[in-house]
């Protein structure tokens, strides 16, 4: 199913682990849909001197990330950011068609990572430069009729059937 | 490199004495059962003992059972073939809200033909409430089908007493028994039900082979239509290779099942000691006691269920998970989400499915790789860092 390439990249992630004080950090995907992405990056002259990823997720979505954190290094900002999720694909020799939205998350976290730099650069208005402490994860969803908790997939109360507001 | 197979409810090894049993049937005896002439004759003849050793096993009559393909088909005919031949009697049907796709996508078949169907909820771990089914009867009910063990969780229902509403209430019962047959001792009699579904997946059979019980004298909608294979309820030459295969299997398991289920549960139980003695924040989903006895499911906070099985394959260890990633449709696990998993936690679903063959040895070599494993997904993951941090 997975290519030699994905297999290596799974079995041997390059560049893993965080940036404590990264330039900029992008975080992409939600665990509650099985992927989550936070990529940290270090940037020299417009250069990535460092790009370092921690994953959530399956065997394609740590192989596309440690293959993404490869391809941005010692890259100019403008170099990164014209990585494609094509290119992801093609540099792990091909994923299977319902993992190609994982190649898009890593193209795009590095993406949300640059963007949060060249924000911080400009002077707008940005959180923290502390690493990014990862959302509370949403799981339960009151009932409005019996306050039961019910989990964020249910469409309706498991204790009384009411329909949810989601 | 070690081979450690724990995946048995996705498929079982065709035991050495099934396939000798089964190879006369492709060559030597290759007759069409339903011809006049000996050569056929003989083969209808074998394929009706096989009925009565498949029978044997569950604690029916021969005549009660109808070979099928598969597990699934044998769920489809109960659903249609109940749902199609009593529907001027009501179009209400109630399964759990928990049952294997083949019974789920049945009932919303007939949901699309103006049938209603009742999705029951199930408890934190996964059992059926017998009242909450008394309840959901209405007058137009005219099936209810209740799984006997979940595959996914391993939690056993209370068929007994699910049934015994539905009889006292004039509803046929089924019950989807594909994960039970063959790990522990099933009879349609104690059950008190009216159809049951088994597979010869699980039983040590080959693929393609499944067979429905059903109660004498209960009207039945075919799905496949042509001769009269089947006493009519299913069209179609028969796989007699496969039905010889089901036989021996079910006569196989019949004598092994005490000693068998002993063995498994008691390197179930040394498994789920191990994992929770070895990996923090870990959830044992299903029952605790009302268990199968080779079943262990867990889920594993943190990491993606998909990886941790593709891991353990790379140190020869094969087991499931109900991840999302790992489903094609990449929807978290039905099941987890009814017994209330939060929805990230069910990503990280570990399901070991144990069978006679398995040893110590392997439980000890699953209990080594395991924990580091998930160590490795765990120090990539930017959800465990905040959690060890809480």
């Amino acid at each position: 199913m997975y290519s030699e390439r994905v297999i290596d990249h799974f079995s041997n992630p390059r560049n893993a682990g965080a940036i404590e004080d990264a330039d900029g950090i992008g975080e992409v995907g939600n665990p509650v849909c099985g992927d989550m992405m936070t990529f940290y990056i270090k940037v020299n002259d417009d250069k990535l001197t460092d790009v370092k990823f921690k994953t959530f997720g399956c065997v394609a979505a740590i192989a596309v990330s440690s293959i993404v954190s490869e391809m941005a290094k010692n890259k100019t900002l403008k170099e990164a950011k014209a990585i494609t999720r094509k290119a992801v694909a093609q540099a792990l020799d091909g994923l299977p068609k319902e993992k190609m939205h994982c190649s898009n998350l890593g193209a795009k976290a590095l993406a949300e990572a640059i963007r949060d730099y060249e924000e911080k650069k400009s002077g707008k208005p940005t959180s923290t430069t502390e690493p990014k402490k990862a959302k509370r994860v949403k799981r339960h969803i009151l009932c409005s009729h019996c306050d039961t908790k019910n989990p964020v997939t249910a469409n309706f109360c498991m204790s009384c059937a009411e329909k949810l507001d989601h | 490199m070690k081979t450690v197979y724990m995946d048995h409810a996705a498929a079982t090894p065709v035991r050495k004495q099934v396939v000798e049993a089964m190879l006369p049937y492709f060559d030597e005896h290759f007759g069409n059962p339903s011809t006049v002439y000996d050569m056929g004759s003989r083969i209808k003849h074998v394929i009706d003992e096989q009925r009565a050793t498949v029978a044997e096993l569950i604690g029916a009559k021969a005549g009660e059972i109808i070979f099928t393909s598969s597990g699934a088909e044998a769920n489809n005919l109960a659903i249609k073939g109940i749902g199609l031949a009593r529907q001027k009697k009501g179009k209400h049907i109630i399964i759990s809200a928990i049952e294997h796709h083949s019974v789920l996508n049945s009932a919303r078949f007939l949901e699309r033909m103006d049938f209603e169907v009742t999705f029951l909820q199930v408890d934190q771990h996964g059992l059926v409430d017998p009242e909450r089914l008394s309840r959901a009867i209405r007058p137009e009910t005219i099936l209810v089908s209740i799984m006997h063990a979940n595959n996914e969780i391993g939690t056993i229902e209370p068929i007994s007493d699910l049934s015994a509403i539905c009889r006292e209430k004039g509803v046929v019962f089924h019950t989807d028994a594909v994960a039970t047959v063959g790990n522990i001792p099933v009879d349609v009699n104690e059950l008190n039900v009216d159809l049951l579904s088994l597979s010869g997946v699980s039983l040590g059979a080959p693929k393609g082979i499944g067979a429905l019980y059903f109660r004498n004298n209960l009207r039945l909608m075919p799905l496949i239509h042509g001769g009269i294979q089947e006493s009519g309820r299913r069209a179609g030459t028969e796989n007699v290779p496969a039905i010889v295969g089901l036989g021996k299997a079910s006569e196989l398991a019949a004598q092994e099942l005490p000693h068998k289920a002993e063995h498994v549960k008691e390197l179930r139980d040394r498994l789920v000691t191990g994992v929770h003695g070895r990996i923090e924040q870990v959830k044992y989903t299903g029952h605790p006691e009302k268990r199968l006895p080779g079943h262990a499911s867990f889920c594993i906070e943190a990491i993606e269920g998909e990886a941790l099985v593709f891991m353990l394959s790379q140190k020869g260890i094969y087991v499931n998970t109900g991840s999302a990633c790992a489903s094609k449709a990449l929807k978290t696990s039905p099941v987890l989400v009814a017994i209330g998993v939060p929805p990230d936690l069910a990503q990280g679903s570990a399901v070991f499915t144990l069978n006679g063959t398995n040893t110590v040895d392997e439980i000890q070599y699953v209990l080594d790789q395991l924990p580091v494993a998930v160590e490795k997904l765990r120090s990539l993951s930017p959800i465990w860092r905040t959690k060890t941090a809480a």
